[in-house]
């Protein structure tokens, strides 16, 4: 029952975080308004992507190194079909591409139920393969966004302002984790991470279940690829930094690196607060890459306050 | 229990001989993979080429050597390319300042710190090596972008004596290997002959069984990930010598080789297995392999791809071989 | 109670077999339960009651014989074809997955909500909610939910594997008085339990197993309890020399006691146990599995912080925050587990050298000679056969263990913590371990003897411990300790005739 309440709590805490640091912003830059919130949910949502796929291996008990790559395969995919295609084409390639991040999931998490080899290696090898695949498609920065689909995600809607980034964000996710965290396979995703045995002697097919998990990562991955796509309106074969951050969001937010805890709302908030630790700093003109530096050092206190935290519930 | 039964597979065979003897199968696939350059190219491989494949892979070897020693215990070090660039470039800008020797010594710190501050997230947060590596790593990048912004003005300098290490060559060798050579009987010698380097191996091959015997962990933990970040620095100092540019991503590259040398010189990546000398043959393998990738005209992408599937390729192929249940 | 029951089985598994590795497990153990009984599964420790279950419950795969439910084969590879047949098990540790909440378990499970609610108020867990965590909850209640969730379902067979154990008397009864009325409502119930007591009060017959075989079926009656612990035992094996030392015992010399433990509580499961441990003196410790002896030795040896409770050595009070304090006052420990202690990719020689370059200062270059000669000297003392020095899981079973054994001897015996040293391993080398034992304690070492085997007793110690339920309910001299004697008092008989001797 405590639990329960404190770990609501725990994502209402991230709220009032978030609401307090709104505040900080708003005494720094007393101009900041509506564009300014703009501008956050749009610099937030490739992040915000990384950290759902990230949440949903974690939740499953694993972790996937390979995101901030398969993210940058599905965003040159997507720019190089894009470039010299029709606005009514984009609409197939964005449904391929989502299903590429599917594939690619889903081969992750086969290779680690198959062979046997830890997902932390695994994954990390597919890092490097991801990498690859993106170079191949697309060795420098280029391709093309539809016009429609940059805009999909540019200034606020009609509706008390809220930024088209943010509905955006709100709705892929929602339509995936909606429907699957009731569900039967929803909560075999948390079983697995929980309690593997217990899963087990409960009759979950362990093995599926993991691929799925990878699959739904995947997935989020190639949408945090298109928006990259979309913000940019280019294809960019390097990874950015979303694997540290990604991990660190969602550590933040309150899933237990091991799994079973936690959810995506928790997560999700974390990368706006990050995010937005980093925009203050940069209106507080602070050096660019001091902001670096602080925002490496906050994600890495984080993760080694979550090692401290797993360590402790270990022993109790 | 696995009794002295005589193993009936050949596959079980083959993967006991490749345990005991790592070095002998990988030298072959090297004599092959020359082979096939000279075969492609004949005449390719001279005196000249078998100089600068060992000129560079030493520095490789020597960051493989990281790889090496984390993943005996079952960690990786992934920031040990930036340490290794960060040293290379604090070194190189404060030469015009300190002198050559003044220079060294203060470039060594920051690979020090980052090397400390792997070691208390691995040793007290127990943070997994490689994220924390990972964060190390980032930061360690951030850091190196400000202090550019600084000593942008006083241009920097690569030293003779380095330049000479890096590339000069004596009677046909480079003269890395003066570095290089007592520094590779050290590790091997030091991972057999030393508590501490036998400790790695029982950290990495049953921690609790190496707690149970009163082996406080952190303490080697700690040790092991200062180490790894000086032999980095060191090699960054070679490398810088080798290449004579220091650059913000000057060792960068070397990151993935390094991990792929150690795993394919037969170091076990859960720890507890394997050794340097399969490592710098590993390294020999991958400058090689590099060259024929390049003589194909293989694109970088490929590459990557490429070493990806060898490290999973091979670890997959370890577990096999290993899971005798 | 319907001893004379002719309704055909429900449950039937007939010469059952199953081998790891060179080990058999099982080789012939069967067990028949029919409509309407309840039937007790019962066999000491290591006679094989754990791998025929996972057998019964589709988690393993038998190798030889058959089991059927309702005539239909069921040799299933995974526990949720056993489920659909309809034989549900309970088992040791819940199955329910402690991060999510009672709902969403029983989604997962597609257990039925009206029912298990019915059987959560009938068994006595009162004001559960719905969206309690699981993990939030207290053991008891878990066993108790897990028992309702299978209720549920309306099983054919109900399997329950020490169903009692983590529960309060109360909730015990509930449990009985329920599975008793599903016996007599026509269902089955397979009832594996170390107490006597539950057994009399519930079960129809019961079944014993021994050495992987079942050896008997026999109707429950009073007074079966006594047959009941002989045949568990067995026809006393041919017995190996009984080495007690000669004069006076060493707990009787009025010194200073080498390990003076009291009071020591640590967890739900160890609660209050104290002994003296004196030099040159062997002391067994007698336990079911489960009883607190796992935390003990784990407490002992520094893997553990005790909750409550002193430990003294040699007069002088001590508490260890990590294994190293306690080596360094001269408590070493052999863990049970070979897996657990030995490094099983590396030689002999490194295993058995492992203590000497813990400290810091061991760190730096190592003599190679006097290494050598150290381990060679435990080699040697110990008959080690090191033909296969490259790794240790090359070894068999009992020189392995004669290796986490070595490593202590190399580094100079004082107080040695041994956790059952002769499980799983030959019996030449059994007979070599002994002695051994014997003459460390000889040399005056004080030594600690866990073991899981009764006869070991007289074997190897000068007295012995017996812990049940987390305290120690008897002190035996070895010259006493025959395997009855011992069985009684570690199933909590003795205990029980000293109550009811003074009531």
């Amino acid at each position: 029952m405590m639990r329960l309440i404190s770990k609501n709590r725990w994502t209402m805490g991230l709220f009032v975080v978030l609401a307090l640091l709104f505040v900080v912003t708003k005494i720094i830059q007393p101009d900041f308004g509506a564009s300014g919130v703009e501008s956050l949910a749009r610099a937030s949502l490739p992040f915000a992507f990384a950290t759902a796929a990230m949440a949903v291996v974690v939740i499953a008990g694993g972790i996937d190194l390979s995101v901030a790559s398969m993210m940058a395969v599905a965003s040159v995919t997507a720019a190089v079909l894009m470039q010299g295609a029709s606005d009514a084409m984009a609409i197939p390639i964005v449904i391929l591409v989502l299903v590429i991040g599917v594939i690619m999931g889903a081969i992750n998490g086969a290779l680690i139920v198959i062979t046997k080899v830890p997902d932390i290696v695994v994954t990390l090898a597919m890092l490097f393969v991801w990498e690859g695949v993106a170079l191949l498609i697309l060795n420098a920065p280029g391709g093309a966004a539809a016009d429609w689909l940059e805009a999909l995600i540019v200034g606020g809607t009609g509706l008390l302002g809220i930024p088209k980034a943010l509905i955006v964000l709100a709705v892929c996710v929602l339509v995936v984790w909606i429907p699957l965290r009731r569900s039967r396979l929803g909560l075999s995703i948390y079983a697995i991470g929980s309690d593997e045995n217990a899963a087990f002697r409960s009759g979950i097919a362990v093995g599926r279940t993991r691929i799925i998990a990878y699959a739904i990562c995947g997935l989020f991955a190639a949408m945090g690829g298109l928006s990259l796509t979309m913000s940019t309106g280019i294809g960019e074969p390097i990874p950015g930094p979303y694997l540290l951050a990604s991990v660190a969001a969602v550590v933040l937010g309150g899933v237990v690196l091991g799994g079973g805890k936690g959810g995506l709302i928790g997560p999700i908030v974390a990368v706006f607060i990050l995010r937005l630790v980093r925009m203050d700093l940069t209106l507080m003109s602070v050096d660019p890459n001091v902001t670096t530096i602080v925002e490496g050092t906050i994600m890495v206190a984080v993760v080694m306050l979550g090692g401290v935290l797993a360590i402790r519930s270990a022993r109790s | 229990m696995t009794t002295l039964a005589p193993d009936t597979t050949f596959l079980k065979r083959l993967g006991r001989f490749m345990r005991d003897n790592p070095v002998i199968p990988l030298i072959l696939l090297l004599i092959v993979l020359i082979g096939i350059l000279e075969f492609m190219r004949p005449g390719i491989v001279n005196e000249r080429w078998l100089g600068n494949t060992v000129k560079f892979a030493i520095p490789l070897a020597m960051l493989a050597a990281c790889q090496t020693l984390t993943m005996l215990t079952g960690g990786i070090d992934l920031s040990a390319g930036i340490v290794a660039t960060i040293t290379s470039f604090v070194m190189a800008t404060l030469v015009p300042v300190y002198g050559p020797t003044g220079a060294i010594l203060l470039s060594l710190i920051p690979a020090i710190l980052m090397g400390l501050a792997n070691g208390i997230g691995v040793a007290f947060a127990r943070v997994h090596p490689l994220i924390m590596t990972l964060g190390t790593g980032l930061i360690g990048t951030g850091c190196l972008q400000v202090y550019q912004r600084f000593v942008i003005a006083t241009g920097s300098e690569v030293p003779e004596f380095l330049a000479w290490l890096g590339t000069g060559r004596t009677w046909g060798f480079p003269n890395a290997l003066v570095l290089f050579i007592p520094f590779a009987i050290l590790i091997l010698w030091g991972q057999r002959r030393t508590g501490f380097g036998r400790l790695l191996y029982a950290l990495g091959s049953n921690e609790r069984a190496a707690k149970l015997s009163g082996v406080r962990a952190w303490q080697v933990y700690m040790a092991l990930y200062v180490l790894s970040a000086l032999i980095a620095g060191i090699a960054g100092l070679l490398y810088v010598g080798l290449i004579k540019a220091p650059s913000l991503s000057l060792a960068n590259p070397l990151m993935l080789p390094s991990i792929a040398a150690a795993v394919v010189g037969g170091t076990s990546i859960f720890g507890g297995r394997g050794g340097y000398a399969g490592t710098i043959v590993g390294a020999l393998i991958l400058t090689v392999l590099g060259t024929l990738l390049t003589l194909l005209q293989m694109p970088e992408g490929a590459r990557r791809i490429l070493f990806g599937l060898i490290i999973l390729f091979v670890t997959a192929l370890y577990v096999r071989l290993t899971d005798q249940r | 109670m319907n001893e004379a029951n002719s309704a055909p089985a429900v449950l039937d598994a007939q010469g059952v077999a199953k081998r790891f590795g060179a080990v058999s497990a099982l080789t012939d153990a069967s067990l028949t339960v029919r409509a309407g009984e309840v039937v007790a599964l019962m066999g000491a420790n290591g006679a094989g009651k754990s791998t025929f279950v996972k057998i019964l419950t589709g988690a393993l795969r038998p190798d030889g014989g058959h089991v059927r439910i309702k005539g239909r084969d069921s040799t299933v590879g995974n526990p949720a074809d056993a489920r659909k047949s309809g034989l549900v098990p309970i088992y040791q540790e819940p199955s329910l997955i402690p991060d999510l909440d009672v709902a969403d378990n029983l989604r997962l499970g597609n257990t039925p909500v009206e029912p298990f609610l019915r059987w959560v108020e009938e068994l006595g867990i009162e004001g559960l909610r719905l969206d309690d965590m699981i993990g939030d909850l207290p053991l008891a209640t878990l066993r108790i939910l897990d028992l309702a969730r299978a209720l549920a379902v309306e099983p054919d067979v109900l399997l329950l594997d020490e169903m009692t154990a983590a529960l309060p008397t109360n909730l015990v009864e509930q449990v009985l008085r329920v599975v008793r009325q599903q016996a007599d409502a026509g269902r089955s119930v397979i009832f594996i339990s170390h107490r006597f007591a539950e057994i009399a009060q519930l079960c129809d017959r019961a079944t014993i197993l021994r050495d992987g075989g079942t050896v008997a079926d026999l109707p429950i009656e009073p007074g079966i309890e006594e047959k009941i612990v002989e045949l568990m035992l067995g026809a006393a094996l041919e017995r190996g020399h009984i080495v007690t030392s000669e004069g006076q015992p060493a707990h009787a010399t009025g010194r200073t006691p080498r390990l003076a433990v009291s009071g020591l509580s640590s967890g739900p499961k160890l609660r209050d146990v104290g002994f003296d441990l004196f030099p040159g003196e062997v002391l067994g410790v007698v336990a079911l599995e489960g009883q607190g002896q796992d935390e003990l030795f784990d407490v002992l040896s520094g893997f553990r912080r005790a909750d409550g409770g002193t430990v003294r050595i040699d007069g002088q009070e001590a508490s260890f925050r990590h294994p190293a304090d306690a080596i360094a006052k001269g408590l070493t420990y052999v863990p049970g587990n070979r897996a657990e202690a030995l490094l099983m990719e590396r030689s002999v020689r490194e295993n058995i050298a492992l203590p000497l370059l813990a400290r810091i200062r061991h760190w730096g270059p190592i003599r190679m000679r006097d290494e050598a000669a150290r381990v060679g000297e435990a080699i040697d003392k110990l008959q080690i056969d090191t033909r296969a020095q490259g790794e240790v899981q090359r070894l068999s079973g009992g020189n392995q263990q004669k290796v986490t054994i070595g490593r202590w001897i190399a580094t100079g015996v004082e107080t040695l913590l041994l956790f059952d040293p002769t499980r799983g391993i030959d019996v030449r080398t059994k007979r070599q371990i002994y002695p051994l034992v014997r003459e460390l304690a000889e040399r005056g070492a004080a030594i600690l003897y866990y073991t899981s085997e009764l006869d070991e007793v007289q074997l190897a110690c000068d007295r012995a411990i017996v812990i049940f339920n987390g305290r120690v309910v008897d002190v035996v001299d070895a010259a006493h300790a025959d395997e009855q004697t011992l069985m009684r008092a570690a199933y909590g008989l003795t205990e029980q005739d000293r109550a009811e001797a003074v009531s």
